[in-house]
């Protein structure tokens, strides 16, 4: 059973201006044609769209919640079609847009009980649904929402979106902007939604909450370049990717992508995350032939992909230009 | 219809309305606007921006000096209108006092003015006023011949002439030429419009430009609902206002409501509905609260003030303009306003105005609809 079914959904906004694509999908290889995207998400499961700002989450998002019509594709939200059944799903939806979307002149309790009234409920009666996360505002129930910190104002737009029982709930990059602290606890949230039998399809651009989905799909400009469950991503990193260090970081990242043998070469925080074209290529000989051009304590070491390897690898393979040099 | 009804008495509508109150309430500006705009306007129309002219400055050259001459001086003096701040002795005089800006007018009487008007009928009386504002010197003029004539009037009854011709000059309606009878009804247009249009408009635009509009139309709740539900706050507003304005115009202005508060409010009503269908489709076309404010007041507070005949007579602008005028929905209402308010005239009278006002709202109300967004775009 499937919660969200999409079929080669896509939404641009052609810029006659710049000839640019923006939103979802992509002009394909063949004239007139657009590649859209497509996808399913089961019932119950936390389906997480990663990807940069500009890539096209919003817009998906904003087709699945019935606000915007697709050019092209189809998609059903638990059943219903988003385009012609927009009620149906109005009825049985909750949506947390990426900006904060609250009444920031009401007080915390006033805007829980409006949406619970605008969808037709009661607090009292979905309270055990959002307890867990509402009992950490309640302290602050009499206080404007306009003068919550950004982790309080994310938990009372959850409990806002939640406080009807939604079947499905979409959250358009919920922990942007939010403390790291915050955006733990957030996470633990959403699992314990998950166990009330709540599909989830959650945005975000941080690569590492992909983990914490049970699948993922990568998106840039407007296309999927995948979807799997985070370790099925990580599984797929055929190639053996090293991390380098040395005394001099930037001058390494110029040597390294200089290099015939090197394939990618990314910086990562405090090491640069290195592919080789030929797997027989040896750590001692990196190690020479950075030595040889002055880089003093090296240091090379083979280590696991993350999603964020994954991600730059795919996103490079669908459009060389993009990334690397 | 039954549906409907139900959805009007359930809490999901009235917690909006609720809602949209909080909202107003919580806000001092718009609290300030909504309330003290129609009593600042008021006032402001009633007394600052008047054609009234009151104590004006009077030099007098008299060199009769006599019983009629000092009777009409006195007439003068104890008018409303005139305050004589000096005498003076020769006609050389009477441009060094309009230089100085020491006196709006002059009025010079002749010789031996009480003997001639006596014996001969000749008396003579000149009226001089400073015209850079040709408005108030006919005025000033208006208000001294009118004196003169009266004292003249006064005189003849005295010696029991059997036949005169007395010509009665009455003004109707507004019988002590008052211009807060012609700014009353202008400012209930230019309040009820801004307030309407203007606000409506501008918190519906608010709700798009705050993201909230996106989780409403992603809820149970129907988008035209919405809508209303944010209109009706504005609408109770506007007879709040409505209820002012009258109050202040009675007691504060005293121009009294001629005709039948009931045809007025109806009137009142069908503008009102007008003016929040205008405030729809200018929410409709703009995306920030800024652009709203400035296309209502460019668009609405502009035409009303200029075309809507509230300031200047519309007979006497050019054609082209005139056509526009008739697009403008406050003329028609001031139209309407002035024959049931002000000169009492029974509901069948504003027909046409009242005509009017309903085609623009079906217009506009079909307009809207067909504009109104159920989604984004």
């Amino acid at each position: 059973m499937y919660a969200i079914q999409v079929e080669g959904l896509s939404k641009n906004y052609h810029s006659a201006k710049s000839g640019k694509y923006a939103g979802l999908g992509k002009p394909s290889a063949s004239p007139d044609q657009v590649d859209g995207v497509t996808f399913d998400v089961h019932q119950g499961e936390i389906f997480g769209i990663i990807g940069p700002d500009g890539a096209g989450k919003t817009t998906l998002f904003r087709i699945l919640t019935t606000l915007l019509v697709p050019d092209s594709g189809t998609a059903k939200v638990d059943g219903y079609d988003v385009v012609t059944e927009l009620k149906d799903i109005r009825q049985r939806v909750g949506y947390m847009p990426g900006k904060f979307s609250l009444y920031q002149d009401m007080t915390v309790e006033e805007n829980l009980n409006f949406f619970a009234t605008v969808f037709n409920t009661t607090v009292e009666e979905n309270y055990e649904l959002v307890k867990d996360i509402y009992q950490q505002i309640e302290p602050f129930k009499t206080r404007r929402a306009g003068k919550l910190s950004g982790g309080m104002k994310q938990k009372l737009a959850l409990s806002c979106a939640l406080i009807h029982k939604p079947s499905v709930l979409f959250l358009d990059e919920p922990t942007t902007g939010v403390d790291p602290v915050s955006r733990k606890e957030f996470w633990g949230m959403l699992r314990k939604l998950k166990e009330q039998g709540i599909t989830i399809l959650v945005s975000t651009p941080y690569m590492d909450e992909a983990f914490l989905c049970d699948r993922i799909a990568l998106i840039q400009d407007g296309i999927f370049l995948q979807i799997d469950s985070p370790q099925g991503i990580i599984d797929q990193f055929a190639q053996t990717l090293w991390a380098v260090r040395s005394n001099n970081m930037s001058k390494l990242l110029r040597d390294l992508r200089a290099h015939p043998a090197v394939d990618t070469c990314f910086a990562f925080g405090d090491v640069h995350h290195v592919t080789l074209s030929n797997d027989s290529y040896t750590i001692a000989e990196l190690h020479d032939y950075l030595a040889q051009l002055g880089h003093s304590t090296i240091e090379v070491h083979v280590i696991k992909a993350g999603i964020e390897d994954c991600y730059m690898q795919l996103a490079r393979r669908v459009d060389p230009h993009s990334n690397n040099h | 219809m039954n549906l409907y009804q139900q959805f009007i008495r359930g809490s999901q509508f009235w917690a909006f309305v609720k809602k949209e109150f909080r909202h107003i309430m919580r806000d001092n500006r718009t609290v300030l606007i909504l309330l003290g705009m129609p009593i600042v306007e008021i006032i402001l129309f009633g007394f600052a921006i008047t054609t009234e002219v009151n104590n004006s400055k009077l030099a007098i050259l008299d060199p009769s000096n006599d019983k009629a001459t000092l009777h009409i001086v006195r007439e003068m003096e104890a008018s409303k209108y005139f305050n004589v701040v000096k005498i003076i002795h020769s006609t050389s005089e009477i441009a060094t006092v309009f230089n100085r800006g020491e006196v709006d007018m002059v009025i010079i009487f002749g010789n031996d003015f009480n003997e001639k008007l006596n014996h001969t009928g000749g008396a003579q009386i000149q009226l001089v006023a400073d015209a850079t504002n040709p408005n108030v010197a006919v005025t000033l003029n208006n208000y001294a011949s009118s004196i003169i004539l009266q004292y003249q009037m006064e005189l003849m009854m005295q010696q029991k002439v059997p036949y005169q011709i007395k010509p009665e000059i009455k003004l109707l309606y507004n019988p002590s030429m008052k211009s807060s009878f012609n700014f009353v009804p202008g400012v209930m247009g230019m309040i009820l419009m801004l307030i309407c249009a203007m606000m409506t408009s501008i918190s519906i635009v608010r709700e798009k430009e705050t993201g909230t509009m996106e989780v409403l139309l992603v809820s149970p709740m129907k988008p035209l609902n919405i809508i209303i539900a944010k209109a009706v706050p504005y609408l109770v507003l506007s007879f709040v206002n409505l209820v002012t304005i009258l109050l202040l115009s009675v007691f504060v202005l005293h121009v009294p409501v001629a005709g039948s508060i009931f045809s007025l409010t109806l009137v009142s009503i069908i503008f009102i509905l007008v003016s929040l269908c205008l405030g729809l489709l200018i929410s409709t076309i703009s995306d920030t609260q800024v652009a709203a404010m400035l296309i209502s007041g460019m668009a609405l507070m502009m035409p009303v003030m200029l075309l809507s005949g509230m300031m200047f007579p519309v007979e006497n602008m050019p054609k082209p303009l005139q056509v526009i005028s008739h697009l403008i929905p406050a003329k028609w209402y001031i139209m309407a306003v002035k024959k049931i308010m002000i000169e009492g005239l029974p509901l069948k009278y504003a027909l046409k105005e009242i005509g009017v006002l309903c085609l623009m709202a079906v217009v506009l109300i079909g307009i809207s609809l067909k504009k109104f967004k159920i989604r984004l775009e």
